[in-house]
């Protein structure tokens, strides 16, 4: 694992944002109702994910002026997501000084194969990962942040849970593992051994895990920390509710006080009504996000 | 064996902690006032300071670390020394202000001018080299006469201390050199 002092201060950032909440926003309005609610950082698109899946096309990387506006805006970090593959998206990301940049598989992937040779940058690289062969690859190819993918703007946890079941439960399976098995489990996975050797070691991935994809309540929010995961990204489930300002602020407070129900039931007291969700059946196999990327 | 109190709001508590078991203390994660009873020191840790403020008024815990501070020691790394500063700009609420220092906020820039660098340390008289992550760190903008300064890079002070309150504009808990860890639980 190249783990030189440049590594060293990518991973730094994505420790300084656990805990927290990432925010999809669209606008500067959006992003400061974002700050004020006490999220960790915000997202910049153009689209949330649930009216990308609605309008269908291709999604693309945001106009950097409507990035830039939001950096203007707020005093937190920025992310903006690139294409898969597309690292002349990403230079361009990392040109106007995006503090994370996202190889997301809700916009729509440019190159089938190949992800970005994110060591090559800079700026950091979060990916998305449906299991732990996933993870380990983005995290060899240069990602300090693993996000599970879930089903982006559905609003339906299922995904996300089964994403986070399935790497929590592999480290727990590779800790298991006695050191002549791994060689033949980094074969199944499709994991360099390197990587799986540092699972068994540490007991966790080599970068922080966060979740997205379908979180939508605050228990959405606690359900998704007590099953590993160390920040929630949070899309459609803000912005396609109610009420965005008290339903950020009620899954930030969620967040941090994940361990506590009596706090997660106060918050979620009058909140208006959550993004409609979609069940999975009601979403083509070809045109869930998560099935995007390898 | 001291309880070592670190604030568990957001942030990377868990290096703190970690940093703070190798040294043979106890860990105690702070979310609410009534965990503080139980602390003999707090360590505030790096972070998102506009966020770790959004929380400390929306689960109104300002007067109970106020009050911590007064009566014992506290270390803020980043984002903390920003939250214990007299002021700094952009933020929405006010620090707490029990540090006569003026931070600047992301004084080097944005994330993709965080460094790693070698600063110069001066613990208890003595010299030394520490490896200084910096990730989109404040500075000390200006410091008033009771603020005696520990750490340098170049010539910005990077690390200082006045009474019982220590703060680093750097990630101490991102290295494994403990020095400065051990430093804060002895003094």
């Amino acid at each position: 694992m190249i783990l030189d002092k440049q590594f060293l201060v990518k991973i730094g950032l994505a420790e300084m944002l656990k805990g927290g909440v990432i925010m999809d926003v669209t606008n500067a309005e959006q992003a400061k109702i974002a700050e004020d609610a006490g999220a960790v950082s915000v997202m910049a698109l153009e689209r949330i994910p649930a009216d990308i899946r609605a309008d269908g096309g291709v999604a693309r990387m945001s106009n950097p002026k409507m990035i830039r506006e939001i950096q203007k805006a707020v005093s937190i970090p920025v992310m903006a997501k690139c294409r898969i593959g597309h690292f002349a998206e990403a230079q361009v990301l990392q040109a106007i000084g995006v503090d994370f940049v996202d190889e997301s598989e809700v916009l729509t992937p440019a190159d089938e194969k190949n992800h970005i040779w994110k060591h090559n940058f800079k700026v950091p690289f979060v990916c998305g990962c449906r299991d732990i062969g996933e993870a380990l690859r983005r995290i060899a190819e240069g990602a300090a942040m693993i996000r599970t993918k879930g089903e982006a703007g559905s609003g339906n946890i299922v995904e996300a849970v089964r994403h986070m079941r399935a790497v929590q439960g592999a480290i727990r399976h590779i800790q298991s593992l006695r050191d002549d098995e791994l060689t033949h489990y980094a074969k199944e996975v499709g994991a360099p051994l390197e990587l799986v050797q540092y699972v068994k070691e540490n007991g966790k991935l080599p970068v922080p895990n966060f979740s997205a994809g379908g979180i939508a309540t605050p228990a959405d929010a606690a359900l998704m920390m007590q099953l590993g995961a160390e920040t929630n990204f949070v899309g459609s489930g803000i912005f396609k509710s109610d009420d965005p300002a008290a339903r950020a602020k009620a899954i930030v407070l969620a967040t941090t006080h994940y361990d506590d129900p009596d706090v997660v039931a106060r918050v979620s007291e009058g909140l208006g009504d959550a993004m409609p969700g979609l069940e999975m059946s009601a979403i083509p196999e070809e045109e869930q996000l998560n099935k995007r990327g390898w | 064996m001291q309880n070592i109190g670190i604030l568990a709001l957001q942030g990377d508590f868990d290096k703190h902690r970690q940093a703070v078991e190798k040294l043979g203390q106890k860990a105690v994660l702070v979310k609410d006032v009534e965990k503080l009873s139980d602390c003999d020191r707090l360590i505030i840790p790096g972070g998102e300071s506009t966020t770790f403020l959004h929380l400390v008024e929306k689960l109104q815990l300002r007067q109970g670390l106020i009050d911590f501070i007064e009566k014992k020691p506290v270390f803020g790394t980043c984002a903390g020394l920003i939250l214990l500063s007299k002021s700094a700009e952009k933020l929405p609420f006010p620090p707490l202000g029990v540090i006569d220092i003026i931070a600047k906020r992301n004084a080097y820039g944005r994330q993709v001018d965080s460094f790693v660098d070698d600063i110069r340390l001066n613990l208890n008289g003595r010299e030394s080299v520490f490896e200084g992550v910096f990730i989109r760190a404040p500075k000390i903008k200006d410091f008033g006469k009771k603020v005696n300064a520990l750490a340098w890079h170049n010539n910005d002070v990077v690390m200082a201390e006045s009474g019982k309150i220590l703060v680093a504009a750097f990630h101490p808990e991102l290295t494994d050199d403990l020095s400065i860890h051990q430093y804060f639980i002895e003094k």
